[in-house]
């Protein structure tokens, strides 16, 4: 994984609330067994009609959506299935990062190992997000996670909560898998000490 | 520990911890991993990448689900992507030598139904899958929960994940369900009541009379549905009920070592003076047969109720996913769903495929017709159901009333496999998830109980089953 430190991007919003991993990517476009090519049907349903013609009225198909690396979305964003192809497809076209008031736990778990920054809010500023990304089809946000902070357009800068050790994983690319291999005398003497 | 009162979670927690460095989460120790075609592939490819093992082939189970066709199991796979998926696990299971029950297995059959099914998934477990219905399992008091693909990776190569300690919450379903209310009932009024986010960051124990009162299968339900709440897992503690279900399976214990097995997971229920996070309470006397009107499972309304109006709603977010839902759903605020037309009625799924769920709509079915154009898809959890419900006849319960009698797999709950809706199609489903697409892109799900399935496919319209038991 690439350390992320900061970074400024281009902020895009979508308000809908409880919106599930089967938005995100519908499971019919699970059956592959590798990770490439999700970006492009990521929101397939709501992007695409019937047809497969774009929905002009739909954020990503907008022209100012090109480019965006930050998505501000609804409350409780990724609930549903575990697929970990929901950050993977978010990814793919091109998010960094997604500010909420809350996530859905697997997601954000699923997030934090792919370097897709979940970024948690209070409400009044989730608003002023929203908001902002209406009136201004250009907003960037700055992200600092070494400070845990979001600076808005206006110099405010809010701060926003990140587990110690998720947070060093980020700022330094540690590979947790890696680091959970390192622990195998631990492992190796629980399952002896509990006759696993 | 010291007479420190503690909670069924708590003592599989606390019984599971590797370590635990200071800032770090803990580093849990995993049972048994249960592992499907979906979300795997990628997982291996990084051990491949790595050039590691799986660190305990022994607490690992493969099968295939999600991806496989219904039809005649001796018909070969007309999807190429699906094909190789499927070839894909089976490749996979043979280079890491895990044990798999693949398509053509006679105990095949998706995964939340198999594991407890073989014995496989026993009290004081942690348990893992790359599936977020793992939490069916904590029907017999087990920690089990979904997890996404970089974590089966970790878990393949070390048999542990990080973990931060989740919270509890206890929802104590107290009385006793009525006629034509089911677990189904019990789960789906739950989550209307605290919300697809209200179980977030929790482990749900639930408790309380109409909970012990439940079946197997019941509470397998009502733990399987925890997720939809937003909850990491649900949990209910073990008791007779659950060790006479387990008593004599393939995996299970035996002679002696079932005695101690019985000794030790007695040990597990909450302690009086365990102290939750939260508590929620649910009068099960109260309950009524549930059916959901939108896309997501908490929204859902006894089935007299009517639809709720969006204009009645404060939030302004709320307002606008409810008028979202209707306006996809073609639902009309302040009208009762009762004699809504569907077109088709699907039972089956890791909620209410087992054969308990089985008999439930085939008494309801029994010596009757399905409505003309209905079309109604009986598909159950596993091969070993399916035996068990062809030894009981349940099968020709279903064939003569013109239901589709199907090979195990997940099918139409999350659509796959080509068992899907057409757009603008309504179904009735005892499946888990309403959400936009689920069951075929522009389809509408209508979420409900084997027992309000059965009854809405005799009548072709959304129907009350206390109406139709005799």
């Amino acid at each position: 994984m690439e350390p992320i430190k900061s970074f400024t991007g281009k902020t895009v919003a979508l308000p809908n609330t409880d919106v599930d991993t089967d938005q995100i990517i519908p499971a019919r476009y699970l059956k592959v067994t590798d990770k490439k090519g999700l970006g492009e049907v990521v929101f397939y349903d709501w992007r695409y009609d019937a047809d497969g013609n774009p929905n002009p009225d739909f954020l990503l198909n907008k022209p100012h959506a090109a480019g965006a690396t930050i998505l501000v979305a609804g409350h409780n964003f990724g609930c549903g299935s575990s697929r970990e192809h929901a950050p993977w497809a978010l990814q793919g076209f091109g998010f960094q990062a997604i500010v909420s008031t809350q996530f859905a736990d697997i997601f954000r778990n699923n997030s934090l190992k792919n370097g897709l920054l979940p970024i948690v809010v209070d409400k009044a500023t989730h608003e002023q997000l929203l908001d902002l990304a209406v009136e201004d089809p250009d907003l960037q946000l700055e992200v600092d996670l070494e400070t845990q902070t979001l600076t808005l357009p206006d110099g405010r800068r809010v701060e926003f909560p990140i587990d110690s050790f998720s947070k060093e994983c980020l700022l330094n690319g540690v590979d947790e898998l890696g680091y959970l291999l390192r622990q195998t005398s631990a492992i190796e003497e629980y399952e002896k000490r509990n006759n696993k | 520990m010291n007479g420190t009162p503690r909670t069924l979670f708590e003592k599989i927690w606390d019984a599971h911890i590797v370590s635990q460095a200071e800032g770090a989460p803990a580093i849990l120790y995993i049972d048994l991993q249960l592992v499907h075609e979906v979300t795997s592939p990628q997982a291996f490819t990084e051990l491949r990448n790595r050039g590691i093992k799986v660190r305990r082939p022994d607490r690992t189970v493969a099968t295939v689900d999600h991806s496989i066709p219904t039809y005649d199991r001796s018909l070969p796979i007309m999807d190429a992507l699906a094909a190789k998926q499927l070839e894909q696990m089976y490749a996979n299971a043979r280079d890491f030598n895990i044990r798999i029950y693949d398509r053509l297995s006679d105990k095949q059959g998706i995964v939340h139904v198999i594991g407890p099914e073989l014995g496989l998934t026993q009290p004081g477990m942690t348990i893992v899958c790359g599936d977020s219905h793992t939490s069916t399992h904590g029907a017999f008091g087990t920690l089990a929960f979904g997890i996404g693909t970089s974590e089966v990776a970790m878990v393949l190569a070390t048999q542990t994940l990080l973990q931060r300690k989740p919270k509890t919450m206890n929802v104590r379903v107290t009385g006793a369900l009525g006629q034509g209310v089911t677990a189904k009932d019990i789960i789906l009024a739950l989550i209307a009541k605290i919300g697809v986010d209200g179980g977030t960051g929790h482990v749900i124990e639930y408790s309380g009379s109409a909970i012990r009162a439940q079946t197997m299968e019941g509470r397998m339900t009502i733990c399987n549905m925890s997720i939809e709440g937003g909850a990491r897992a649900g949990m209910i503690a073990p008791d007779d009920v659950t060790f006479s279900y387990i008593a004599g399976r393939e995996f299970a214990p035996k002679g002696a070592d079932w005695d101690a097995a019985v000794a030790r997971w007695k040990q597990l229920p909450t302690d009086d003076g365990a102290q939750y996070d939260a508590v929620v309470e649910l009068d099960a006397n109260a309950l009524e047969p549930m059916i959901t009107y939108g896309n997501n499972p908490g929204m859902g309304i006894p089935i007299t109720a009517r639809v709720p109006d969006p204009d009645a709603i404060g939030d302004v977010h709320q307002k606008a996913a409810l008028h979202k839902a209707l306006q996809y759903m073609d639902l009309q605020p302040g009208r009762s769903l009762i004699g809504h037309p569907v077109n088709v009625v699907f039972i089956g799924s890791c909620t209410n495929s087992r054969i308990g769920d089985l008999r439930l709509a085939a008494n309801v079915m029994k010596g009757k017709r399905v409505a003309p154009n209905v079309r109604v898809m009986v598909v159950p959890g596993s091969q070993q159901v399916k035996r068990q419900a062809e030894q009981e006849g349940l099968d020709k319960i279903f064939r003569e009333a013109g239901a589709e009698w199907r090979e195990a797999g997940c099918s139409m709950c999350i659509a796959m496999n080509g068992d899907q809706l057409a757009p603008g199609e309504y179904s009735i489903s005892t499946s888990n998830r309403n959400f936009e697409g689920r069951q075929g892109k522009g389809g509408r799900t209508f979420l409900a109980s084997p027992m309000t399935a059965a009854a809405t496919a005799i009548h072709g319209v959304v129907t009350d089953p206390r109406t139709v038991l005799s």
